[in-house]
């Protein structure tokens, strides 16, 4: 029960015990790792973060009684077993070199400097990255993923340089950086897909020119004079601007819907 | 974990209705909206904002007299965790350009705009760089950059959500700079959800008359805080300083603010940072529970920086009123108060009664959309209860599909789709049971346009600041509040830091006079603050507890 407020011991609740780091607690069978560590006393510092399985902060191993099987979870999103063996590690780490997302030319993008071509832009992965060309397919990577994401195959994806695809399949990544501490090849997978995903979104996907069209206009002043005459109006004229708006249908296909009204456009 | 026997037999009743209520949206029919008499009544009535008794006068500082919420009220009338007289604050131990205090959007996008204009730049944060509300924005970012839309009407919009109260300057600023706050994360590589042709795939919020919110899948806000995160690790004159929040803003003897006292949450040891000016980024405080509502922020969102700003003397407004976002989980009990994006009912989605029933117009602002649920939970008794007894409404994720083909929810929901698998529900073939949860603190620090707020060198940006969304915020505002804020600020500071030059010997009598005025109004309770984090260990073990370590 994630209600933020401390969970009290009640009468009624089915305790069970688990093992925080090799010490034993009794907590109530419905929490999340997370909450259990915390009714067993402990104040996070490190280890918790957004409480809603996004952020990676809380990446967790853990065993369960006669498995031989470590388990990962997110200590947030998990709820506890009987005699589960717990252990969180919030910090790792992992390669991540610098760069410098303007100059994979070697010159700065922009004003007549072509954008780099997807092969110079595979071959500086390559480089930062020389150790994703050893995955060993051992696959443990995507089985220890919280997210369910088949880190191999976008591992290999980026080897092949289908970057777009690699980006695709990481796209849910939070970082928590659990397959980086599991793999025998030492490849930190999560760093070198943060890469990829801003290759594919600052030079593999098509740019979007009405925007750049809005962002001159709004940077030519277009709309300074209507934004204060809106600024200076009363409530009144305000609110009945406001309650006069159309409003685009749900399912109105892109560009398809034309306002009757068009003084503020 | 799916849903028990007595839950599924209410899902009979939604799927009963669902037909009819496809037809009607696929014929572009919507439940009526309320008028604007009509919001003002459900939210006197139901909305907790117009709750009296959970509001308090302050009793001391720059905003005496204002009813807040309780649980702030006894933070911003909390104690110092220092005794200036024992602060050594010849002893610098981080000297830098700027300070920025807080390392989530608004703060990293501001230190990328001043790091850009040729300044140092350290960012202290209370956990690790990124973890901020910032990541937990799922549905999208406002601008008005389809050909049907306009700053305009994004700026009207803003305003009837807000009911008119917000401050016109920053709303305006607010609109214009969309687009261009959109373009620069474009630019950084953020992963926009487009068409092939690069057109922005764009959708209605709660209160938009156009559609106009740009998203990442449902991970629009952890989107943009990886990339912004990611660029700033690669940037030298950026550094940053994990698990080491501020406790207290140092002013110089002249009153400008030249730095903060900050603390290693790890040794306990303070450090004095010093710079020629300070950005206060420190995000809100969903995790003060206020009326014990669940919340859907990130651990470390304790309102540090109102309390010390407020403090040092720094105005503010809107306390009285926080934001309930309406669809908060409620089943299963572990993902209760675990944020449902609006982009869910932006794709479509009902909210019914336990009857099946739609009982409001789905998008509605969202304190009306939250004040509806609870009157319909309460008052008129139609809400669906969970085995835990949480009374709450259906979100009826399986029209999405239906309306926009297979594969929709998995894809455009893709988190929310797997938070939910995990505990064995499929939201693409079966609703979410919703109640507003707390989400977000739209009273903040009072700034100007470039985030200045009343002390000079003092200037804030986010959650942490305000006015620009008045009472209440639309979906989709605050992503683009942190960018389009954080930027002005960060360049903003950068230019004052140059003007300021080194700053003078640095002082504490902020804090020594506020304590003053404590004691004068008889205010002793020992209370401390920052808060910094929240203490949930349960009752049995407080009372057995040694003092932390």
């Amino acid at each position: 029960m994630d209600d933020g407020n401390a969970v009290n011991q009640k009468n009624d609740e089915k305790l069970v015990p688990i093992h925080i780091m090799g010490r034993t607690y009794e907590v109530p069978d419905s929490l999340t790792i997370m909450k259990a560590v915390e009714y067993a006393g402990h104040q996070y510092i490190r280890g918790c973060g957004c409480r809603g399985g996004i952020c990676g902060a809380c990446g967790t191993f853990y065993r369960l009684p006669g498995d031989y099987q470590l388990q990962t979870a997110l200590a947030c999103q998990t709820v506890v077993q009987p005699g589960m063996m717990i252990m969180q590690l919030p910090y790792f780490p992992a390669n991540r070199p610098d760069y410098d997302l303007e100059t994979l030319n070697g010159k700065r993008d922009g004003n007549g400097v072509p954008p780099p071509s997807r092969d110079v832009l595979h071959e500086s992965v390559r480089q930062m990255y020389p150790e994703v060309y050893r995955c060993v397919g051992c696959a443990t990577c995507s089985r220890t993923c919280p997210m369910d994401i088949d880190v191999m195959d976008y591992v290999a994806l980026i080897g092949r340089g289908d970057l777009e695809k690699a980006t695709e399949v990481s796209f849910s990544c939070i970082m928590c950086g659990l397959c980086a501490i599991r793999c025998p090849a030492q490849i930190s997978q999560y760093t070198a897909a943060m890469y990829v995903r801003r290759l594919t979104g600052r030079y593999l996907t098509p740019k979007a020119e009405h925007l750049r069209t809005r962002v001159t206009q709004v940077q030519a002043g277009q709309y300074d004079a209507k934004l204060a005459r809106l600024r200076s109006m009363r409530k009144e004229e305000l609110v009945a601007l406001y309650a006069a708006r159309e409003r685009e249908p749900d399912l109105s296909k892109p560009g398809e819907w034309k306002p009757k009204e068009t003084a503020w456009l | 974990m799916s849903y028990p026997p007595e839950l599924q037999e209410l899902i009979t009743l939604v799927e009963k209705t669902r037909p009819a209520r496809l037809d009607r949206a696929r014929s572009g029919e919507s439940f009526p909206a309320l008028t604007l008499k009509e919001r003002q009544e459900r939210l006197n009535e139901f909305h907790p904002d117009y709750r009296a008794e959970a509001k308090r006068a302050l009793a001391v500082g720059p905003n005496k007299g204002d009813f807040v919420p309780v649980e702030l009220a006894d933070l911003l009338e909390s104690r110092s965790r220092l005794d200036p007289d024992r602060v050594r604050l010849d002893r610098i131990d981080v000297e830098t350009d700027i300070l920025i205090i807080g390392a989530g959007g608004a703060g990293t996008a501001a230190a990328l705009e001043a790091m850009q204009a040729g300044v140092r730049v350290t960012m202290a944060t209370k956990l690790r760089h990124g973890d901020a509300n910032t990541v937990m924005a799922e549905g999208g970012i406002q601008a008005a950059t389809a050909e049907a839309d306009s700053p305009c009407y994004h700026y009207l919009d803003v305003l009837g959500g807000g009911h008119f109260s917000n401050v016109p300057e920053l709303a305006s600023t607010l609109v214009r700079d969309a687009p261009e706050a959109v373009e620069w994360l474009e630019r950084l590589g953020v992963l926009f959800d487009k068409y092939p042709d690069g057109h922005m795939k764009v959708g209605h919020g709660g209160g938009t008359s156009r559609k106009r919110l740009h998203s990442a899948g449902d991970m629009t806000g952890a989107e943009i805080m990886r990339v912004l995160r990611d660029e700033a690790r690669n940037r030298r004159a950026i550094t940053v300083l994990e698990f080491t929040p501020a406790i207290e803003l140092l002013l110089d003897q002249e009153g400008r603010c030249a730095g903060a006292v900050l603390l290693n949450l790890e040794t306990k040891e303070q450090y004095i940072a010093r710079a020629k000016a300070v950005i206060l980024a420190t995000g809100g405080l969903g995790r003060l529970h206020i009326q014990g509502f669940p919340c859907t922020n990130h651990y470390g969102a304790t309102a540090d920086g109102l309390v010390m700003a407020y403090r040092a003397g720094v105005k503010t407004c809107f306390l009285e009123a926080t934001q309930f976002h309406p669809t908060g989980a409620i089943f299963p009990e572990q993902n209760a108060g675990l944020l449902i994006t609006e982009k869910v009912r932006g794709l479509g989605a009902h909210l019914l009664n336990r009857d099946g029933q739609e009982f409001l117009f789905a998008l509605e602002p969202r304190d009306v959309a939250s004040a509806c649920i609870i009157r319909e939970c309460s008052q008129m008794g139609r809400g669906a209860t969970t085995p835990a007894g949480r009374s709450g409404v259906w979100l009826d994720s399986p029209m999405i599909d239906l309306l926009h083909g297979e594969g929709t929810v998995k894809r455009e929901l893709g988190a929310k789709y797997l938070q939910f698998k995990r505990f064995g529900i499929d939201i693409s073939q079966e609703p979410m049971l919703v109640y507003p949860t707390l989400h977000y603190q739209n009273g903040r620090l009072v700034i100007a346009q470039n985030g200045e707020t009343s002390i000079p060198g003092l200037y804030a940006a986010g959650e942490v600041s305000g006015g620009v969304h008045g009472k209440n915020r639309l979906m989709g505002n605050s992503l683009l509040d942190i960018i389009v804020f954080g930027r002005r600020a960060g360049r903003a500071v950068a230019t004052a830091a140059r003007e300021a030059g080194t700053p003078k010997k640095l002082s504490l009598d902020h804090v020594r006079s506020f304590e003053r005025e404590l004691a004068e109004a008889g205010i002793s309770d020992g209370k401390v603050g920052p808060m910094l984090l929240p203490n949930y260990a349960p009752e049995h073990i407080r009372v057995s507890m040694c003092h932390r370590l």
